[in-house]
């Protein structure tokens, strides 16, 4: 089968511009170019299917979803909505009140927070047809556990007083449904915002992605990576999991580099290790839930991650080694 | 007289839809009162989870995404 967008990028740098790409600006930019077609094709179509059937997969429905259920069938729910629901960041806050006012458990809720921005349908995609399905399944299965072993961390720490008082205190008022997009026309339009305004906020974030993608294949050589990130070095693991925590990106812009540190011989683990700790743990995440937790709740959870990732890491350099 | 709130705390989409209703209701002569809330109790006491959240006399009509012009062009003629 003909790939696309590598037959764009072929087209461009090696017939139009005369570009070598085994050479480093040749590399790089070939890179840049395939990735840069690929993932925002794929960004767009995605989001605009999705999109179409958002409305089934409304926050207050979620909520309806996991409230009142066992913590047997409500860890498995809340885990898999978070990973088929990207809400944008800012929704945590809602959500996480929302949830813990319906009387779903404080486990169960940073079950889904773990979940949804490190797992979710665009990353999942455009990781299955840049790096191979078998990465892609790898990282899910993998953050889905991680996510379910958090919140069942978190539950049986019986950590309910770090929540700060006034979540406790706020009344939800019945959901009154906001009514949804009928025709398919009008879930059309819906769709379409959808991808433009995730495009407006994810762009950036996702050339930047490329761009250090592009540079890494291009231009830094193999032999920088076996001697500082082979699976020899034992602190490479916990090095890219720190490296991650302050690091802001989406699963998605995190792609390009894991792709490109990947082919570079860097291992498995440690990618893995280092791409959900960019997506998973941030600043501007930290600083979110500081609305709604206290430092001690947020140190644990940023504690348990990063054992949870640096885990991850190694046990899987150890698998494929 | 219509009271018209929008819900939402940050993205930047509540201050779009802000804007989209106090140029159409410019543009369709129709007196509003626009305010925006960003109190995340008051939020989810009307019962929304998703923003931007539009509510007008007292009754949500719409959330989670920026709404169509012609959602809002009903909603002000209605």
């Amino acid at each position: 089968m003909i790939d696309p967008f590598k037959f764009l990028a072929d087209l461009l740098t090696i017939r139009l511009l005369g570009l070598d790409v085994t050479q480093s600006l040749g590399g790089a930019l070939h890179f840049f170019i395939e990735d840069t077609a690929k993932i925002f094709f794929l960004l767009a179509l995605i989001v605009f299917v999705i999109g179409l059937f958002r409305s089934m997969m409304s926050p207050e429905r979620v909520r309806k979803l996991i409230g009142g259920k066992r913590r047997i069938v409500a860890y498995p729910a809340a885990v898999g909505l978070g990973a088929v629901t990207p809400f944008c960041s800012c929704s945590s806050i809602p959500l996480f009140i929302g949830f813990l006012e319906a009387g779903i458990p404080l486990g169960v809720t940073m079950s889904f927070l773990i979940a949804s921005p490190m797992i979710n349908e665009i990353a999942v995609i455009i990781l299955a047809s840049s790096i191979g399905l078998e990465f892609a399944v790898l990282y899910v299965v993998t953050g889905l556990t991680v996510g379910l072993i958090g919140g069942l961390l978190i539950d049986g720490m019986k950590l309910e007083r770090y929540v700060e008082d006034y979540v406790w205190k706020i009344h939800m008022g019945e959901a009154a449904l906001p009514e949804h997009p009928e025709s398919w026309a009008e879930r059309a339009a819906y769709a379409w915002g959808e991808v433009k305004s995730i495009l407006k906020r994810l762009w950036l974030y996702v050339f930047i992605g490329i761009g250090i993608g592009a540079f890494l294949h291009g231009y830094v050589p193999q032999e920088f990576f076996t001697q500082y990130a082979s699976a020899d070095n034992p602190f490479a693991v916990p090095l890219a999991v720190l490296m991650g925590i302050p690091l802001y990106g989406s699963a998605t812009s995190v792609i390009p580099v894991a792709e490109a540190l990947l082919a570079k011989g860097v291992p498995v683990g440690t990618v893995l290790a280092l791409m959900m700790s960019i997506a998973a743990l941030s600043l501007p995440e930290v600083i979110m839930l500081k609305q709604v937790i206290k430092p001690q709740l947020i140190a644990i959870f940023v504690g348990i991650l990063a054992v949870a990732f640096i885990f991850v890491g190694y046990g899987f350099n150890f698998i494929f080694s | 007289m219509k009271n018209i709130k929008v819900l939402g705390g940050c993205c930047g989409n509540c201050d779009t839809v802000m804007k989209m209703i106090e140029t159409q209701a410019k543009n369709l002569g129709v007196e509003v009162a626009l305010e925006k809330v960003t109190d995340m109790a008051t939020i989810l006491g009307l019962g929304v989870m998703s923003t931007p959240g539009v509510v007008i006399d007292g009754k949500v009509v719409h959330s989670g995404s920026v709404p169509a012009p012609s959602k809002i062009d009903a909603w002000l003629k209605g």
